[in-house]
């Protein structure tokens, strides 16, 4: 007999957490959303417009919203700690009170990693230095006086990804397509603008991305250029100096841009292996949580009753996640169905 | 720019500096090119500011310079620093503060490669024992003689004469801060403020008074490079590199330019001579070229020090801009008088670029 009374604590309200909450209330479960962030959404609700097709972020996740508004939702609430009991598992949170539950679903996201760790770039010490955080909340407000009228721009790929200094060796996945998405958005929004992209290499693996980048070139003019950013200065009049090395050509490059934009890649959410941490769940050696398989069961941590959904196990596009989301509510389903 | 930016990473890379007693060991080539900058940074830490800081004659290259121009290989070089290091130890210190840039690289690297390969570190050891019977301990802490100063450079402010300030105008002086490559570019947590922003030098410009200026090439070798330089048919290479630099700062008007390694102050400065002959261009106010000073040069004439007991005469470019520009006063008759006040050689006046 299935036992649809038991409580299911989702850690996250951005798009994994709450496709999974409607997968689940659709199964005739009540879970409980715990979202630490004054509104749910996560980071797409940052978002302005996606990629491939350049839809707007709100016909995503409006949707979203409003079909799992009626779930419980506890806002602004973090977790203080959570306990693993016998079968069960207790959250303290935020404002005194425990949430007894039966199944935990991680949906924690990710972060973005700090761009002011790599140093040489000057995130935080050159003003016209901004990340690809900084530029979609632009398109989203248009409200930065670091960004003007750019007449030249140059978007620098995996900035902490990829990267073994930067303590992350891992591919961000999603920052390729992102930075072409932002580099056709700007040369739309100013068309007398150079752009200039400095890649390792193009990872378009998705549905349509590879149009996507060609698109760039041929009807946008965006250069691509092969090569790493090793330095950025800042001239007199406040522009920034980027030198790079095009290996494909074999010679250092030197280019004054009025924008450099930072594809900060994607780390885990530390919050996410604190808690996993406290319950035993394992973190993986790229710092993301570590599935009970990394082919069949993405969705199933090593401990019963634990799940996960989304970037909390590594870089996810969002089809991807929106996936994972419908996979995990479906296991927890197996888990609470079964007798065990 | 964004100040705080910079402060914020600063306090990242903050090195334990001690206070006091030093085992010091001094560069190769200094005493050639900037003559007097070693003695006065014994003079101003020993004398004036009161500390305790030992040297032995005995003490010899590190071997750095042969190290990075590949002609011995690195067990030589860790051979005679571990030598340098039982010097150390035989005269009773164990903090060890380096006058050269490239000797606070080598030493750092070593003790990283001993911490990593413990093998090679007693591998070491033998080679020293059967070599010259003499035992070490490592120090405990490695600095160089910049971060000592940097270290000092509060106290060197209160007792300052003078101030890093244009007395005609109450502006602080714009300077340009070129730090070794060898001091942090190979292990940012070793120096102060890190390799990509570091504060030792620009720490003690703004405590005594001026500006630093931030510009493009900041970072970029002063040209020196050991095989760019030592091989001649890549002086061209070392020449460009500094060219490159001037290129760069130049819309910023610097004042001056403070360096904290052997090369660097010799190059900036020597360099500035064959590219005014070269293309007839100089970078300083008036025909004259940007003086590049050591950091004990200026610690110096801060603190009220004769700038020809400071060797300032042996600079190809004319200090005596800079030094009206502060105030300090000068005696011209002075300039090429020897240690027992005898008349030196007058060198002859370049073409192009202005000298007194």
């Amino acid at each position: 007999m299935v036992n649809r009374q038991p409580v299911i604590a989702i850690i996250g309200a951005g798009i994994a957490g709450l496709e999974a909450a409607r997968q689940l209330v659709a199964l005739g479960y009540k879970p409980v959303l715990v979202e630490k962030a004054p509104a749910v959404g996560g980071h797409v609700a940052e978002w302005n417009r996606l990629f491939p097709d350049m839809s707007p972020a709100a016909d995503l996740l409006d949707p979203l919203v409003a079909q799992t508004s009626g779930i419980k939702t506890l806002l602004n609430t973090e977790i203080s700690s959570i306990n693993r009991l016998k079968d069960e598992y207790n959250l303290v949170l935020s404002d005194g009170s425990s949430l007894l539950c039966q199944a935990v679903l991680f949906s924690t996201g990710f972060h973005l990693f700090d761009a002011s760790k790599k140093e040489e770039y000057g995130y935080g010490i050159y003003d016209r230095v901004i990340t690809n955080r900084d530029l979609e909340q632009w398109f989203n407000t248009r409200h930065d006086d670091r960004i003007g009228h750019p007449k030249a721009v140059g978007f620098v790929h995996c900035v902490g990804s990829r990267d073994v200094k930067a303590g992350n060796t891992q591919c961000s996945k999603v920052c390729c397509i992102t930075a072409i998405k932002q580099a056709i958005e700007l040369t739309e929004e100013f068309p007398d603008a150079e752009v200039y992209c400095f890649y390792m290499d193009l990872r378009l693996f998705g549905k349509k991305y590879e149009d996507y980048y060609i698109r760039a070139q041929r009807d946008y003019g965006i250069h691509f250029i092969r090569g790493r950013v090793s330095e950025v200065g800042e001239a007199i009049d406040g522009r920034v100096v980027v030198k790079a090395e095009d290996t494909l050509s074999g010679k250092p490059v030197k280019v004054t841009l009025d924008l450099l934009v930072l594809m900060a890649g994607i780390v885990c959410n530390p919050d996410a292996q604190y808690y996993a941490r406290e319950i035993g769940v394992s973190v993986d050696d790229d710092g993301f949580l570590k599935s009970r398989d990394n082919l069949g069961a993405i969705t199933e941590s090593s401990r019963p009753g634990v799940f996960f959904a989304g970037a909390c196990t590594g870089a996810k596009t969002i089809p991807e996640t929106l996936a994972e989301a419908r996979s995990a509510a479906l296991a927890i389903h197996r888990y609470f169905s079964n007798p065990r | 720019m964004i100040y705080q930016g910079k402060q914020k990473i600063w306090a990242d890379y903050q090195k334990e500096i001690p206070n006091d007693h030093w085992f010091y060991v001094r560069s190769c080539i200094r005493q050639n090119f900037f003559p007097a900058s070693e003695r006065y940074f014994l003079t101003i830490c020993r004398d004036m500011l009161g500390r305790d800081i030992f040297e032995t004659e005995h003490h010899t290259t590190c071997g750095g310079i042969a190290y990075h121009c590949d002609t011995i290989p690195q067990e030589t070089a860790m051979t005679i620093v571990a030598r340098q290091f039982a010097l150390m130890t035989e005269a009773g210190y164990d903090n060890l503060v380096t006058s050269c840039i490239t000797s606070f690289g080598n030493y750092t690297e070593i003790l990283e490669t001993w911490r990593e390969f413990p093998e090679l570190e007693e591998k070491i050891r033998e080679s020293l024992w059967k070599a010259c019977r003499r035992e070490f301990k490592k120090p405990r802490y490695v600095a160089h003689a910049s971060d000592l100063m940097y270290k000092l450079r509060g106290e060197i402010a209160e007792r300052a004469k003078f101030l890093l300030v244009s007395r005609a105008t109450g502006e602080p002086l714009r300077i340009v801060e070129h730090i070794g490559c060898h001091y942090a570019k190979m292990f940012p947590h070793k120096g102060v403020g890190g390799a990509e922003y570091p504060c030792v030098l620009s720490g003690m410009v703004e405590s005594w008074g001026g500006q630093v200026i931030d510009y493009p090439e900041r970072r970029h070798c002063c040209g020196y490079g050991f095989r760019q330089y030592h091989v001649k048919a890549n002086r061209g290479y070392s020449l460009s590199n500094t060219h490159k630099k001037f290129e760069s700062m130049e819309p910023f008007h610097p004042d001056m330019i403070i360096t904290n390694c052997p090369g660097c102050p010799y190059f900036l400065d020597r360099w500035q001579y064959v590219i005014a002959e070269m293309n007839g261009k100089t970078y300083g106010q008036n025909g004259y070229g940007i003086p590049a000073l050591t950091y004990e040069e200026l610690a110096g004439l801060v603190l009220g020090v004769d700038p020809w007991d400071l060797g300032l005469q042996v600079h190809q470019v004319a200090v005596e801009p800079l030094l009206d520009k502060i105030g300090i006063p000068y005696n011209p008759a002075r300039k090429y008088l020897g240690m027992d006040e005898k008349k030196i050689m007058t060198p002859g006046l370049p073409t192009v670029l202005k000298c007194c």
